[in-house]
């Protein structure tokens, strides 16, 4: 029976699901709570120097019907004294001795403030310290947060002072608003820390209100940029965690953050390296008890792949990143569509002409196929055709209309195999699941990246600069 | 009578529809919410060409206008609409769209519920209708150029629009004290309101269209109207119901199914007896029997000569009438009308199917249903004669092939150049989207054809007109 019990930098945790510092983890009863719903961990609602709210807060981007895609904040750090704050920490941890309790910390850039706070929160029985050093809204304003994480000098000067006094592990909480985040993670391996966590959220104006022209969220008719989290931030944190756990300077226990909200969220961050993960937006959207399926989807997982705990998976895809350089550039897959799931939406179509390489075509149920018909051309078909209203019994042999559960052959599109490039939009567009895969087809060609066409000499003359897809 | 622009129209203003009735007459597909709108839109797939713009007659684009519904822009979601399909509003609620826009949805064969697109059209143009706004469209820059059209229904409105968007003048001729046709009168009051159709009516006045009420073209009058005008539409639909042709048919409380109705949809009929009898099996068949349930009556028997399978109706109808209680009596033909001043009874023969593969009623059986109304519903009689007795040159006549008029279907003309033609007068009675689309068509082949005459007659004698 595979296990979710594992060990962090040290800290025994019953299961890899932490609660970010956020207001998920705001006081000592909401935590409680937590733990009860089966979270492992929690990381305390950052405590520092008080400090007073604005109201309001959040905004969010809907996407498509489906709210909160991403959600962004303008919330500081605890808004209730700290000693209050570590008062209830103690009384969590006496309650809840298994469970793990990380103080989140951010004090001005004081050695002794931060021996200080240190000190408490130890004292008051955390398990381990996470330094947020990624708040980019406000406390940056103050020189603390990201003002701190954003220079990799003083990421390393805190980190110092504070393992100086700290007898519990140091989590750097990093900041994602910084061109290259392997280098404050490397000043805090440098430092002595002995964990990271990763991504803290990202500056954003989620919107803005057009009849009043207020950007969001609206504080007396103004707003302020905030930090972004949620489902749409995930790709961008997976990388970042990616190239931490590959940079050697940089890589130490990493706690995963950043729009994680289901297992399959929480497995992915995990096979780049982390070793456990932490949630906030999910459960402000839906509350504590999603972690119930985030545990039972996992382990089901690691039973289907024969995996007995986390460690035997953790940080498996890393070796499958890389340079775009060492890519083969020989291999090659091009789209299939399967004319029995194929619903006529005609989508891949219209996504390959004006979004892709123009290689998928209407043609088959012409004489022959004709690569050189254009949307247009069949748009404007359509539109010449005269169409009137069915007569039961008279035009049609059934009970309404025919074949509306077989797909007319004319809409199913065909790919021109020798012009797709493989690039997978057409399957990213299809509604329908396995009906465009992308199947490789043999080039006869043995395994070449473009590093090695450089190094071979060729290629580079041809192609020296390469075009790039996204601009 | 004529309205014109200067008058105030607002033939809506002017329903006379009944409260009882409209209680018994609550929609079948109610008006989506604004959420359930936009959550609805959100679900449409957004296909290339796709299959439920080709279906519909009008070719209206869908996910366009749905989109703009996902997107919050609701007067471009209307002015889609109305583009392709003027009366965009009463097509939303009287559609088949069972057969039409959502029976062609792709849907079906990826998670089996179609995009209810009736309601959608439906909810951009109530909106627009709410607005208060006219129509997104102005009159075309005056060509000069008159056109008649012959009927208030669907297709002359259409066509109307059509010609009004190019600057031709067009003005419609109907026999009836308010405009639309089947559109007002004929069309089940829980699918589209006969004010609905008037409100959308006052529109296209808005628009310049022009209508001469009560007023019955016959041959003399079209005639008169050829000499006045540059082109000509016959739009006038259908004629009456036939006539059952059996004893007793002109007893009180013999009626048709067109005249029973318009009866209640305008408000001098308010309820149905006890006992009804609907004969035939065609849509308007199951629309007068659904209202007879509605209007009271306890006990309503659909009559037809042929089976269930035979019948002309949608399944769709059909269903719908199951479940409002109509019984139904297949394999089943009146052979007379039993009562002495008012119908007491429908005289019935059962049906047999002959070697020849025709129907002949069984002889001697016959039983008696106990009816105190029979609702005649065998389809209508074309309304083409007039036609044939024009004083027309030779070539110059109408051609009509068994009572329809044959049009050129991309244009709309008829065999005289001058009369072009659409709707239930040209396809023999179908929906009113068919009657939008052959009236749209035909308004941009009039005025494609009365431009092409300005210039023929701007050109120097001698020239072209020696080829005509």
């Amino acid at each position: 029976m595979p296990t979710l019990e594992t060990t962090f930098a040290g800290i025994r945790c019953m299961n890899p699901f932490w609660l970010a510092s956020g207001p998920p983890t705001n006081c000592g009863e909401q935590i409680m709570r937590a733990f009860d719903a089966g979270w492992g961990g929690a990381v305390w609602k950052t405590i520092g120097a008080q400090v007073t709210n604005v109201s309001s807060r959040y905004s969010s981007i809907d996407w498509n019907g489906q709210k909160i895609m991403g959600l962004n904040n303008i919330e500081l750090i605890s808004d209730r004294p700290p000693t209050v704050n570590l008062r209830e920490m103690a009384e969590v941890k006496h309650r809840y001795p298994k469970h793990v309790v990380i103080a989140s910390l951010m004090v001005e850039s004081r050695r002794e403030a931060w021996h200080e706070i240190v000190q408490r929160a130890e004292d008051a029985g955390a398990d381990g310290l996470e330094l947020n050093f990624g708040c980019p809204h406000g406390m940056n304003e103050r020189g603390m947060g990201s003002a701190v994480g954003q220079v990799p000098e003083y990421c390393e000067q805190i980190v110092g002072w504070v393992k100086e006094k700290a007898r519990t592990p140091v989590i750097v909480k990093l900041t994602p608003n910084i061109s290259d985040i392997r280098l404050p993670a490397r000043a805090a391996k440098h430092a002595g820390a002995d964990a990271l966590s990763a991504i803290n959220t990202i500056n954003s104006i989620t919107g803005i209100d057009l009849e009043t022209l207020e950007p969001r969220p609206n504080v007396d008719g103004k707003s302020s940029h905030g930090g972004y989290c949620g489902p749409a931030v995930k790709p961008i944190a997976l990388n970042m965690v990616q190239q931490v756990m590959s940079d050697p300077l940089a890589s130490l226990p990493m706690s995963g953050i950043g729009g994680i909200g289901s297992w399959q969220d929480a497995a992915e961050f995990m096979l780049l390296g982390a070793g456990t993960v932490q949630v906030c937006t999910a459960v402000m959207h839906y509350g504590y008890r999603i972690v119930e399926d985030m545990g039972d989807g996992l382990l089901a997982w690691m039973r289907r792949k024969g995996y007995e705990s986390i460690s035997d998976f953790r940080g498996l895809s890393l070796p499958k990143m890389r340079d775009w350089q060492h890519l083969n550039l020989n291999y090659k897959v091009v789209a299939q569509i399967d004319e029995a799931k194929c619903i006529g939406c005609e989508l891949c179509y219209t996504a390959c002409w004006d979004g892709a390489h123009q290689c998928i075509h209407l043609d088959r149920t012409l004489a022959a196929p004709d690569t050189t018909r254009t949307p247009a051309m069949v748009a404007a078909e359509s539109s010449r055709r005269i169409s009137t209203t069915p007569i039961a019994k008279l035009d049609l042999n059934g009970d309404g209309v025919s074949g509306r559960d077989v797909t007319p052959l004319e809409r199913i599109p065909r790919v021109e195999e020798e012009h797709c490039v493989g690039c997978n939009l057409c399957s990213l567009v299809c509604p329908v699941p396995e009906c465009i895969t992308m199947q490789r087809v043999d080039t006869g060609l043995l395994p070449q990246t473009w590093a090695e066409r450089v190094e071979a000499g060729d290629g580079a003359g041809s192609e020296g600069v390469g075009k790039c897809a996204g601009s | 009578m004529l309205v014109s622009m200067s008058e105030s129209t607002n033939f809506f203003s002017r329903a006379q529809g009944s409260v009882e009735v409209a209680a018994r007459f609550a929609e079948l597909h109610p008006a989506l919410e604004n959420t359930a709108a936009v959550t609805e839109s959100q679900r449409c797939l957004y296909c290339f060409d796709a299959p439920c713009t080709a279906v519909c007659p009008t070719h209206v684009d869908v996910p366009k206008f749905i989109k703009k519904i996902a997107s919050g822009n609701l007067e471009g979601s209307a002015r889609s609409i109305l583009d392709a399909n003027i009366l965009g509003a009463s097509c939303a609620r009287a559609c088949p769209v069972q057969v039409l826009c959502e029976g062609a949805c792709v849907m079906h064969r990826y998670n089996k519920q179609p995009i209810e697109i009736g309601r959608l059209q439906r909810f951009a143009m109530d909106a627009l209708h709410a607005s208060g706004d006219p129509l997104p469209f102005a009159p075309g820059a005056d060509t000069g150029s008159r056109v008649a059209l012959i009927g208030g229904g669907p297709a002359s409105l259409a066509c109307a629009a059509e010609l009004r968007r190019r600057g031709v003048k067009a003005e419609i001729f109907d026999a009836r004290p308010l405009p639309g046709g089947l559109n007002t009168y004929g069309i089940a009051e829980y699918k589209l309101p006969l004010a609905e159709s008037l409100r959308e009516i006052d529109l296209l006045a808005q628009l310049g269209v022009e209508f001469h009420f009560e007023t019955v073209v016959d041959a003399a009058k079209l005639a008169e109207l050829e000499a006045s005008y540059d082109a000509l539409f016959l739009g006038m639909g259908l004629g009456g119901i036939h006539k059952l042709g059996v004893v007793g048919e002109s007893l009180q409380g013999v009626t048709n199914a067109l005249d029973f109705i318009a009866g209640y949809k305008s408000g001098t009929i308010h309820a149905a007896p006890a006992r009804v009898a609907v004969i035939g099996a065609g849509n308007t068949a199951i629309d007068a029997a659904n209202a007879a349930v509605r209007l009271g009556a306890s006990e309503v028997h659909m009559v037809y000569r042929r089976g269930s399978e035979q019948m002309s109706a949608f399944a769709f109808e059909y269903e719908h009438a199951r479940e409002a209680g109509v019984k139904f009596l297949w394999h089943v033909m009146p052979v007379g009308v039993a009562g002495t001043t008012h119908v007491h009874g429908l005289e019935l023969a059962h049906m047999e199917t002959m070697e020849d593969g025709s129907l002949a009623p069984k002889p001697g059986e016959t039983f008696m249903l106990a009816v105190d109304l029979i609702v005649v519903a065998i389809g209508q009689a074309t309304h083409t004669e007039f036609l044939d007795r024009m004083p027309a040159q030779d070539g110059d006549k109408v051609r009509l092939e068994r009572g329809r008029i044959v049009i050129d279907r991309e244009t709309g003309q008829t065999s005289n150049p001058k009369y072009f033609a659409g709707g239930d007068c040209v396809n023999g009675g179908r929906e009113v989207v068919d009657a939008v689309a052959d009236g749209k068509r035909a308004g941009i082949g009039i005025a494609a054809w009365l431009a092409g005459q300005r210039q023929k007659s701007q050109k120097p004698a001698g020239g072209d007109d020696a080829n005509a």
